[in-house]
């Protein structure tokens, strides 16, 4: 699907969530949900806010999401086409690809020797950094908000000042022999 | 000739170990010294624990994507030393000797293990570096200590410079520590610098030198945006009789490649030989049960482990690698590590995995086993293959985000002899995390953004050869007198451990001979000032110079 440079905007939007969503899948938003291909029962990239992330301008990548969409729909194109695949053209070809299909795409995209790879990684990262740190907001906010990613990974809530402090850390013994060359002040030798 | 707006004696381009340990004794010996640090001035009270964009977290620290080798260090006043884990060994006796690929021993005939032991001691006496004591070994530490025993090995609690009565263990050291319990620079030699008269200017991008008629040299910076260092404001100039390069090994070579122009041919080894220390991370899921069963180990509150996020970076390391009577390139050490989620987790590859390894279903399920996570760090011998390409028009890398993420010019293509030492490594780890089921264990991917170092070393290197090496052994850059180099780029190859030591304790020993340098160019300054001092009350003062 080629933009019409009207409103990009939804297809861009679910363009780029189905490829967050190939980087850390999640759950449906609703039973009509396209660009969020289910493939995992709770919340993933999308609902983490990767779109969020991706559309800040000190990400790095806001400028590049227009180029990014035109391509990743040129390149599902081109995969259909490869894999004899028909496209639903309701929705952008990316998002009408399954996700076993999206997954087969953004493997070839981020391959070492694609030449499109630096970009494809990036936004792969920056994708993945919306679920495990929330990047876009701040931690205690994201913690207080149930935000998907760092609730799904088991973060450690900090103190109620929003500082990580751990009384309890240590098993409290010695575990292992020291290497027999040890210095007396704990160096190698 | 045009005259700078200012002059001083000396300018020093950076403000980590090797910028730090320079500005504070030339400065104690009476020079008039200026330090030039591209990042920001953060106080103990400004360290957050917060992973948004713009927080200490992004501000302080720099990823730089090369092309086959990935650099992370320190972007701000303090340098690595803020942000780094502060594991401080020495470098095993062998390292010395190495010869790399140049058929010749890599280090100056002048130093080695012994002549180095005094340098070290210094550095030790002044942040303070301590032993660790295994009563207070974080559950991570403990856990692959006890990995290491049952399979048959040995572990050592490595020297810290984290004063542990301080330490809440939170693992936001790469944030800064909030606490003040890791005995950064900020606490000893910077503020011992500043008290003896040092300037201190943050946010100030060294671009590249020229030189004066006189024999000094022109230090040309550009001033960066407090928050967007994408952006970079007034440019300005300031004189020298003698400049202290120490940019950190990722910048200091691509600051002098851009100063070819002006002033003359640099040495072949410039931009050449660069080191990521052979590091290399794998991690391990560990399956909860059998730590109990195989390993006997549990937390007040019943679990085994699932402590992941509890810790101070590296605490236990696996030393029965670095033994100098194997091969070159055979040798390494392990290190139980943390790595923070942001980075720390996109490149950990599912083990098994059938499907995409470094994402989508099989991922998010180990994702979902973060807190049952633990990360070995391999640091071995590569083959100093890393070369810089042209440099980009302003500092070391293009910056894509705001803070935090570029790319740069360096080029990396391991070599079978860097290979053996990462698979052999790989190896080891599997052997001892896999043994009775108690881990499954892989390395992380090199396919995304190559190979990676938080330690990069040896692009503008010591050493006897002119052919191989940038600088002599008083780290003199060959061809251009005046110029020095402290940084990690001035250490020959791969340590097989952490290198802030060894970078740290080649500047004290270099200092003599600096001094003697200034001398002989008219500045007043003497050797000699005992170590700045390790008290709790120093510290960088919180106002920054207007």
């Amino acid at each position: 699907m080629q933009p019409d440079g009207q409103d990009a905007g939804p297809a861009r939007t679910a363009t780029i969530e189905a490829f967050a969503d190939t980087i850390v899948p999640g759950a449906k938003r609703s039973p009509d949900d396209r660009a969020v291909a289910g493939a995992d029962p709770t919340g993933g990239a999308v609902a983490a806010g990767a779109l969020e992330l991706l559309e800040q301008p000190g990400g790095g990548l806001a400028e590049a999401l227009d180029s990014l969409y035109y391509t990743l729909n040129d390149h599902a194109v081109g995969y259909a086409a490869t894999h004899g695949l028909t496209l639903d053209d309701d929705v952008p070809a990316f998002v009408a690809l399954s996700f076993e299909h999206r997954t087969a795409l953004v493997r070839e995209l981020t391959a070492p020797e694609h030449p499109e790879k630096q970009m494809w990684v990036a936004l792969a990262l920056f994708s993945n950094m919306a679920f495990d740190s929330a990047a876009h907001i701040s931690t205690t906010e994201a913690l207080a908000a149930g935000h998907p990613g760092l609730l799904g990974i088991g973060y450690f809530r900090p103190d109620a000042d929003g500082l990580s402090r751990f009384p309890q850390y240590s098993y409290g013994r010695a575990l292992a022999p020291i290497h027999p060359q040890t210095t007396a002040a704990g160096d190698p030798t | 000739m045009t005259t700078a707006t200012e002059s001083t004696d000396i300018v020093v381009v950076g403000s980590g170990f090797g910028g730090a340990i320079a500005a504070y004794h030339l400065a104690a010996g009476g020079a008039r010294v200026v330090v030039l640090e591209r990042g920001p001035w953060l106080r103990a009270e400004e360290f957050d624990h917060d992973y948004k964009l713009g927080s200490s977290y992004t501000r302080v620290f720099d990823f730089v994507v090369g092309d086959g080798m990935s650099v992370l260090g320190g972007n701000c006043v303090g340098g690595g030393s803020v942000v780094y884990f502060a594991t401080m060994p020495r470098a095993p006796r062998f390292v010395f000797e190495r010869q790399g690929s140049i058929g010749r021993r890599m280090w100056p005939a002048s130093i080695g293990r012994d002549s180095l032991d005094p340098w070290y001691d210094r550095v030790v006496e002044a942040l303070p570096v301590t032993q660790q004591s295994w009563d207070r070994v974080p559950y991570a530490g403990g856990l692959f200590a006890a990995a290491c025993a049952h399979a048959g090995r040995t572990a050592n609690p490595p020297p810290s410079a984290v004063d542990v009565d301080e330490c809440v263990n939170c693992n936001w050291m790469m944030a800064g520590c909030r606490f003040d319990a890791k005995r950064s620079l900020l606490l000893n030699y910077l503020p011992g610098a500043l008290a003896h008269g040092a300037e201190i200017r943050p946010l100030h991008e060294v671009q590249r030198l020229t030189r004066n008629d006189d024999g000094g040299y022109r230090v040309h910076y550009r001033v960066v945006d407090a928050e967007d260092y994408r952006i970079l404001h007034e440019s300005d100039a300031i004189d020298a009789k003698l400049v202290v390069l120490a940019a950190g090994a990722g910048a200091t070579p691509v600051i002098l490649q851009r100063s070819a122009a002006a002033l003359g041919p640099m040495p072949h080894a410039v931009g050449r030989y660069f080191s990521g220390n052979g590091e290399r991370l794998n991690t391990a899921v560990f399956d909860e049960d059998r730590v109990r069963e195989v390993l006997g180990l549990s937390r007040p509150g019943g679990q085994a482990y699932a402590a992941y996020q509890i810790g101070r970076g590296p605490t236990v390391a696996s030393w029965d690698r670095l033994d100098g009577r194997l091969p070159e390139y055979e040798r390494f050490s392990l290190e139980q590590l943390y790595f923070p989620p942001g980075l720390g987790t996109i490149l950990a590859q599912v083990p098994g995995a059938t499907g995409p390894s470094w994402f989508g279903v099989q991922k998010k399920e180990m994702l979902r086993r973060w807190q049952s996570w633990l990360t070995v760090f391999t640091m071995s011998e590569d083959d100093n293959e890393g070369v810089f390409g042209p440099p980009p028009e302003t500092g070391n890398a293009h910056r894509l985000s705001m803070q935090m993420l570029g790319d740069g010019p360096l080029r990396y293509r391991p070599t079978p002899n860097t290979w053996r030492g990462w698979s052999l490594a790989d190896a080891e780890v599997k052997e001892i995390l896999e043994r009775d089921g108690l881990a499954r264990v892989a390395p992380w991917t090199n396919d995304l953004v190559g190979a990676y170092t938080v330690h990069p070393l040896a692009s503008c290197r010591i050493g006897d050869d002119p052919a191989t090496s940038a600088l002599d052994d008083r780290h003199e850059l060959r061809g251009h007198p005046g110029i020095f180099v402290t940084d990690g780029s001035a250490v020959p190859g791969a340590l097989t451990v952490n290198p802030a030591l060894t970078i740290a304790a080649l500047a004290e020993r270099a200092m003599p001979g600096m001094v003697r340098a200034a001398q002989e160019r008219g500045v007043a300054v003497r050797y000699g000032a005992p170590g700045p001092g390790a008290g709790a009350a120093a510290r960088v003062p919180t106002a920054q110079p207007a």
